[in-house]
């Protein structure tokens, strides 16, 4: 199984080695055992396994918000557990997109504010940050809703307004955690329709973990995992209808 | 990302109501008992406050507090008179006699006997006649509450009116005539007694015979004499205590703290506002942010930093604050108003709302430092948990 990529290709994420370990009193669990992964700048990696294989672990540690016991992880070239933790928020701020299982969205805010949140993070304007939101809500169908809460949205609406909240501050690297889990069928290759083709541009990576099949035709490729390790790398063998490759 | 602050805290409509509620609670309870609390021990030296022109009071060594009479041999006003820097000295009644009302019931009276050359020491205020007409035959002053309220005549029916006592009426004082000759405003006594003005030698006759019934020597110092230092040679010369006004508050004040059960009561009343307004808020808040956990940690992954996180939720903290403190304050202070022509003791000077703004301060730190805590110690990884 080959996890490095070609000389001739530009890696956004590089993975040697990588060990996660949770240890809670005696209890011991290792999550990672020693995953070897490159993901192309340009690329969409689906990371898929049965329940936890280590997922969620490793797409944690590569968005920069968990510490991998051993191994290196670089994002873009950064080793972001090397960086103090002002420095990797920041890092962390202007070069990666979250889109999660269970939106996340604050029910307080309207869809446009809340697409504006990583802007406002970053010290833009809140006038500037809302005229970007409006531009991202048009580009994912949803401009007409930019001033309903979430609450009033359905759940593909919703994951729609989260997309754009995670490319919003056009981030480097996209990193979403079962997008479509909650959604039906169509609703979720719609997701993933816009999610390519608003996030995969030859700058950015994207990362999505996932467990629906349905959705693997969009991936350019896929890790699959198992017991901590990713075991092998496959090329879809049908790409999804709709999907640029 | 404060106006975001903002709306998450709102947004919650019912944990935001809760935790101002428990914050206006505990604003409302400590500011209105420690008010009337501080009324209470106001109303204690009321006679001091209202009985003015005088320096230094001069009483019996064993004298604890304004009212604990011992009477003094009416000698030693001739003696404090007679201490370098004493300008003049007056002669003071102070007791307690039983008034015979025309419904042949009796009230307890607080009776103040002035000097009867100069009348010093006369209510502060004259709503009806003049402190000079004390000097006609059997005249008394009486205070504008005692009038309406413990000495107004009954109705005659059940449901009558009472008719307040009106200058021109007779009262009986321990057996003894006395004509209404003025109303006057003063303090409220801390026993919410009746005070009734007159003449030194009038009430020494209205007073049960007893061989000394000077109850203070008050004096006051020449121009240009410091008044404590004034006291203190009235104290050497005479062996009598000698108090300026203010330390004969204190040593008022602090005979009530000291042996009676007023400030524990009133103690445990306030603490029990700021436990339970803790309580409340506290666990409101934390439960606010426990809700709101996952998406501070979204924040967090998404670049948030601790420091600013720390700031949104200090904001939320102190706008809550805001809001309950001025909401219980408010409130406090309709009581306040709303009592007062009551009974009910109610003082509220600036410090005391420090004192509240304080304690508020302190629950929603506490509050705060809770949340705090939790949110800093989030791993942003949450987000991807299930």
């Amino acid at each position: 199984m080959s996890v490095a990529a070609p000389a001739s290709e530009r890696v956004a994420l590089r993975c040697r080695g990588l060990t996660k370990v949770y240890a809670e009193g005696a209890a011991r669990t290792v999550a990672l055992r020693g995953v070897d992964l490159d993901v192309l700048q340009g690329e969409l990696l689906m990371l898929v396994g049965p329940s936890g294989c280590g997922k969620t672990t490793l797409i944690s540690v590569m968005a920069g918000i968990l510490d991998r016991n051993e191994g290196e992880c670089t994002v873009f070239g950064q080793d972001l557990q090397g960086l103090r933790p002002a420095a990797r928020t920041l890092f962390r701020g202007r070069n990666v997109g979250f889109v999660f299982q269970a939106f996340n969205l604050l029910p307080a805010l309207t869809a446009a504010e809340n697409v504006a949140v990583p802007l406002l993070l970053a010290g833009v304007p809140r006038r500037q940050a809302l005229l970007r939101a409006h531009t991202l809500l048009e580009r994912v169908g949803l401009l007409d809703r930019a001033g309903s809460p979430p609450t009033s949205l359905s759940g593909g609406q919703q994951q729609r307004v989260a997309i754009a909240r995670a490319i919003v501050h056009d981030p480097r690297l996209v990193v979403c955690d079962e997008p479509t889990s909650s959604l039906d069928h169509e609703t979720g290759r719609r997701v993933l329709e816009i999610l390519r083709e608003v996030a995969a541009t030859p700058e950015r990576a994207l990362v999505i973990v996932t467990h629906d099949p349905r959705i693997f035709g969009f991936a350019d490729r896929i890790a699959v995992m198992d017991d901590g390790r990713v075991v092998r790398i496959e090329t879809p063998a049908v790409p999804a209808s709709g999907s640029p490759t | 990302m404060y106006l975001v602050a903002w709306r998450m805290l709102v947004g919650d409509r019912a944990k935001y109501l809760g935790i101002v509620m428990g914050l206006t609670f505990a604003s409302l309870l400590i500011t209105q008992q420690a008010a009337v609390f501080t009324g209470l021990m106001t109303r204690t030296f009321g006679a001091l406050t209202d009985i003015g022109g005088a320096d230094v009071w001069v009483m019996d060594p064993k004298v604890q507090f304004i009212d604990d009479i011992k009477p003094l041999q009416d000698t030693e006003l001739y003696r404090v008179r007679g201490v370098p820097g004493v300008a003049w000295a007056v002669p003071l009644y102070k007791g307690l006699l039983k008034a015979r009302l025309e419904s042949g019931t009796f009230q307890n009276c607080v009776v103040i006997g002035l000097d009867d050359a100069t009348l010093t020491g006369g209510p502060p205020r004259m709503l009806e006649g003049s402190l000079a007409d004390l000097r006609r035959a059997d005249g008394v002053i009486v205070d504008e509450d005692g009038a309406r309220g413990k000495l107004a005549r009954r109705p005659a029916g059940p449901d009558g009116p009472a008719v307040p006592l009106a200058v021109g009426d007779t009262l009986e004082l321990n057996d003894h005539r006395a004509v209404v000759v003025g109303i006057c405003r003063v303090q409220r006594t801390f026993q919410s007694q009746p005070v009734v003005y007159t003449t030194y030698s009038r009430a020494t006759q209205f007073a049960p015979r007893e061989r000394k019934l000077l109850s203070f020597v008050l004096a006051r110092a020449r121009d240009g004499e410091d008044p404590r230092a004034v006291a203190d040679r009235v104290q050497a010369a005479t062996g009598l205590k000698a108090l300026t006004r203010d330390e004969f508050k204190e040593v008022t004040v602090r005979y009530y703290l000291k042996y009676t059960g007023i400030p524990i009561n009133f103690g445990v009343a306030v603490a029990l506002g700021f436990i339970v307004g803790l309580a409340i808020a506290g666990q409101t808040f934390f439960n606010f942010t426990l809700d709101n956990l996952r998406h501070f940690g979204a924040l967090k992954a998404m670049g948030a930093r601790d420091g600013l996180l720390l700031r949104m939720i200090l904001l939320q903290a102190a706008v809550t604050g805001a809001i309950g403190y001025g909401l219980g304050v408010g409130l406090a202070t309709l009581v306040g108003i709303g009592a007062s022509d009551t009974e009910l003791a109610f003082r509220m000077p600036w410090w005391l709302l420090l004192i509240s703004a304080a304690a508020i301060t302190f629950i929603c730190l506490a509050s705060a430092a809770l949340a705090i805590r939790k949110v800093v110690r989030l791993e942003p990884a949450i987000v991807f948990r299930s």
